[in-house]
């Protein structure tokens, strides 16, 4: 078999630009950060880790993660199943507006959260009078990372569940399995990769939300402060080494994602080889 | 039970659906998208109602907000352009060719969309600073990254390299052996062939994963602060901007900017959606 | 268990897919839906089995399986077997599991322990012999193994009525002649009520106590195979039974001509189209008073009981197809290219698409 491209000296420089660059653009980074965060050495790193700051920061990043995945995997299972079994009026546009928050900069999320709820925003005003407040507190962060995590789950399972139609479900129906039971035994063991997949991008992304939480947290030390936040204040702080501690944790998340995706991948394409 | 007992037991006329669920998932699916999309928006649109279509003018096209846009779509220009031909390069390389160290390859590209933007953003100023790795190889040769825009298109086409990779490469491997050979056996030699026959076909890909690179990079914050050295009227983006006047409590400004910002990218966010969907009526006939 | 059908009709959104139409299917009965694609077959099957809804009119349809009204009942309470075009057999369960999945979803009241489970699925496994394979999963069998486990699995739940959307369709001929032949015995072994859909005219009248012929969403005639053969009500169950060939010209004093072709026919003058089956075209080396319909041999397959000839000739649009016994084809030593003369044994002549048959026979 002979393909456009197959010439060993196009071969051998295409491959070794696309290497390159790829070393140059993406793993320098990757190597930099973890070079950055050992570079006064392990204890340095440890103390930067262990400090209280940081494991507060390091708890309400996962206490808000382990919130909006149960959140976004209810919405994501619900509208997959809602826009790919069923057909009414409205399906295009509901599966047009999951992707607002792909296309709204996180800035822009923060800023319509901040407004709505508020001091000044109609719901605040009202919460406030009940004196409770979102913003500036842990419930705002949890609110905006649900905004800009929710298409994730969806977004996995959507194409999925239309290549796989609805056939072998309406063959559990006509054998007479009901709701639970038809979802739990015939369509989750067909999208469990899918859904995990989309789980671990939405846990990546909401362990790492950086613009939208910025502008709602108030970014108080100990309090309001996410990982993400952390690590900027160090930073601007001109303590790069501490900042880069924090930075080589939410990187080790990074790696594990793409070691699930890649794992998860290769079984897919087993399975297919398989069948 | 018996037929006859089941028959009493009817579903009321109407909402007779084969598959179960329908309520339940129209219902969950519906209130989310209401209170977490749409409800948001209209503390946008209260804000926004309180400024006067002058007031309004004002701000969104005064001197420093108006250098903000320049820079934020100069940036993600480049960066959507460096994006659609690395892209290429990497899905080609990653479907045609088979190396030691692909699947790694392969795995990286995802890096970005993985990393949180703030650790990329503090990643890349600490490498292209004078003192970092790269800085200290480049500015000796006269190119200044940190701190300029070329800063900021660099940030932006490190978070939104996976756009274009992605996009391409499904339809690059769903592309049959014969349009290769076919393309060979009339004559055409690789670059012409390369020009004529697999660019025209991977066209809708690359511009579908460029231009989602371009809505991402215009709204991107958390990479490109830190690199971006934030000069007004030169380095300064534009979600920078709704920043600073969030900082100022200047919320009027801030709603105003953001409106702005929100319009371009939901309109280009729908266009990007038609085009895509007329792509795929004519390949694939009938609906989309 | 009988099946009525009422008023049975069916759009989806602007396009009708099934004209109100009215069917009784009797106890015990196995009745194939035949017609082209898009007839409306698949859409009256699944409205029987309750996977689509009929349309709500203003005299609202009804469906009844026996005495008892299934209009508004849910397809999982009907107590029906589905058996998939494309099987729809579960992917992640293996043979055992996809059988037995009906029995373990039931309502724990009426579910057999799990022993029982165990024994009428291999029962069943059995009965399609594959109980060696039950622990394979889908993906590791043939097709026609796939459509054996589809069966057992809609036969697990005892079903009163078995529903079968083009049982046969994505099989190779072989597979096919066998599972037909199979499906048929387990029909009148196990004496349920059986539908099944296809577009092939051979299966359904092959398999059939009854067919049923459709086309765009109407019924064009319901009969036993060999009524339907002999007598077809319109042109279309006509046309659609069986290959034709046409005979098209004008009517002057009794005598149809075309070309240098004629025809000695009992009709008014103008203009006519007749209708015949290969078996009722005769060949001869001379033309008669009767007919003069002269032809050339353009291809020859002596596969099968009988030799199929192909003629063309000046005056026909269409090739015409005759079918010649063996004995027949030596004694007149045909072969291609040879000149010989057309005799219909009988013809048949519909006034218009809808209207039924005349049909006109001579001495051959």
């Amino acid at each position: 078999m002979r393909r456009i491209g197959d010439a060993p000296a196009v071969r051998r420089v295409l491959i070794g630009a696309a290497v390159v660059l790829s070393a140059l653009f993406l793993l320098l980074p990757l190597v930099a950060i973890f070079a950055q965060a050992f570079s006064q050495g392990v204890g340095v790193f440890w103390g930067n880790v262990s400090n209280t700051y940081t494991l507060h920061a390091i708890a309400l990043t996962l206490g808000v993660a382990l919130f909006t995945i149960p959140i976004c995997l209810v919405f994501g299972v619900a509208l997959a199943w809602l826009v790919t079994r069923f057909s009414f009026p409205g399906r295009r546009l509901l599966q047009t507006l999951i992707d607002i928050p792909f296309a709204v900069s996180p800035v822009v999320a923060g800023l319509i959260y901040l407004l709505l709820y508020g001091r000044n925003g109609w719901v605040g005003t009202w919460l406030d009078s009940y004196d409770i407040q979102l913003m500036f507190a842990w419930p705002g962060i949890l609110m905006v990372t649900v905004f800009v995590t929710c298409p994730f789950v969806a977004r996995e399972l959507i194409p999925l569940m239309q290549a796989q139609g609805s056939r072998e479900e309406e063959a559990a129906v006509t054998l007479g399995a009901r709701g639970w039971t038809l979802f739990r035994r015939v369509t989750l063991p067909n999208i469990r990769w899918a859904l995990l997949y989309g789980v671990i991008l939405t846990n990546a992304r909401a362990v790492g939300e950086f613009g939208a939480v910025s502008v709602v947290s108030g970014a108080i030390r100990g309090k309001t402060n996410t990982l993400p936040l952390h690590l900027e204040q160090l930073y601007q702080d001109y303590n790069t080494v501490g900042a880069f501690a924090s930075a080589s944790l939410l990187a080790l998340i990074a790696l594990l994602t793409l070691a699930a995706k890649a794992s998860l991948e290769w079984r897919a394409s087993r399975r297919e080889a398989f069948i | 039970m018996s037929l006859a007992a089941l028959s009493t037991r009817r579903i009321a006329a109407g909402q007779k659906r084969v598959l179960p669920g329908f309520g339940l998932s129209m219902g969950i699916s519906v209130l989310f998208i209401s209170l977490v999309l749409l409800l948001p928006m209209t503390g946008l649109f209260g804000q926004l109602a309180e400024l006067s279509l002058a007031e309004y003018w004002a701000i969104v096209t005064e001197g420093r907000v108006v250098a903000s846009y320049m820079v934020t779509i100069g940036a993600a220009a480049v960066a959507a352009m460096v994006n659609a031909i690395f892209g290429l390069l990497l899905a080609w390389v990653l479907v045609r060719y088979e190396f030691p160290g692909k699947r790694l390859l392969d795995a990286l590209m995802d890096l970005p969309f993985a990393l949180p933007t703030a650790v990329a953003g503090i990643t890349l100023a600490t490498l292209y600073a004078s003192s970092g790795w790269m800085g200290s190889i480049l500015e000796p040769l006269g190119f200044q990254v940190a701190y300029t825009w070329v800063g900021i298109a660099l940030a932006m086409a490190f978070t939104s390299i996976p756009f274009v990779v992605r996009t391409v490469q499904p339809v690059l491997e769903d592309m049959p052996n014969e349009v290769d050979e076919a393309a060979m056996s009339l004559g055409a030699r690789d670059g012409v062939a390369f020009r004529r026959v697999i660019i025209p076909h991977l066209w809708p890909a690359i511009v579908t994963g460029t231009g989602l690179a371009f809505v991402r990079s215009l709204g991107e914050f958390g990479a490109i602060i830190f690199i971006a050295g934030n000069t007004p009227y030169e380095t300064e983006i534009t979600a920078l901007m709704i920043f600073v006047k969030l900082q100022e409590y200047d919320y009027a400004g801030a709603s105003a900017i953001a409106s702005v910002v929100l319009f371009v990218s939901l309109t280009l966010l729908l266009a990007i959606n038609i085009w895509q969907g007329r792509f795929i009526r004519r390949l694939h006939g009938g609906k989309g | 268990m009988s099946i009525h059908l009422y008023n049975i009709g069916k759009h989806f959104g602007a396009t009708r897919a099934l004209e109100p139409i009215n069917l009784d299917i009797h106890e015990g009965e196995l009745v194939g839906l035949l017609g082209p694609s898009g007839s409306g077959k698949t859409t009256l099957l699944r409205i029987i089995a309750g996977l689509e809804n009929a349309d709500r009119a203003r005299e609202p349809g009804k469906i009844l399986f026996g005495k008892c009204d299934v209009t508004n009942v849910h397809v999982r309470d009907r107590r029906i077997g589905f058996v998939f075009q494309h099987y729809a057999l579960f992917r992640h369960m293996t043979v055992y599991d996809n059988v037995a999945f009906g029995l373990t979803v039931m309502p724990r009241k009426r579910r057999p322990s799990s022993s029982g489970i165990r024994s009428r699925v291999f029962r069943l496994l059995e009965m399609v012999k594959l109980e060696h394979l039950a622990n394979r999963y889908p993906a590791q069998l043939s097709g026609g193994q796939q459509q054996r486990v589809s069966l057992a699995r809609a036969l697990a739940v005892e079903p009163d009525v078995l529903l079968l959307d083009e049982p046969f369709g994505a099989l190779d001929a072989k597979v096919r002649q066998e599972l037909r032949r199979w499906l048929r015995h387990l029909h009148d072994e196990l004496n349920f009520t059986s539908v099944f859909v296809t577009h092939d005219q051979e299966e359904a009248l092959e398999l059939s106590d009854r067919v049923v012929v459709m086309s765009d969403g109407r019924i064009e005639q319901i009969d036993s195979p060999e009524t339907l053969y002999r007598v077809p009500k319109n042109r279309f169950v006509f046309e659609f039974l069986g290959d034709v060939n046409h005979l098209e010209g004008r009517v002057q004093d009794g005598v149809l001509t075309c070309g240098d072709a004629r025809l000695n026919v009992d009709l008014p003058n103008g203009h006519e189209e007749l209708l015949l089956r290969p078996h009722e075209v005769r060949l001869a080396e001379a033309p008669s008073i009767e007919s003069h319909l002269p032809v050339t041999i353009t291809a020859i397959s002596p596969v099968g009981a009988e030799v199929r000839v192909e003629l063309q000739a000046d005056w026909l649009a269409k090739p015409w197809l005759a079918t010649v016994r063996h004995a027949d084809f030596e004694r007149l030593a045909l072969c291609r290219g040879l000149r010989l003369y057309a005799h219909p044994r009988q013809w048949h002549r519909f006034k218009d698409k809808n209207s039924t048959a005349e049909i006109a026979a001579r001495a051959a």
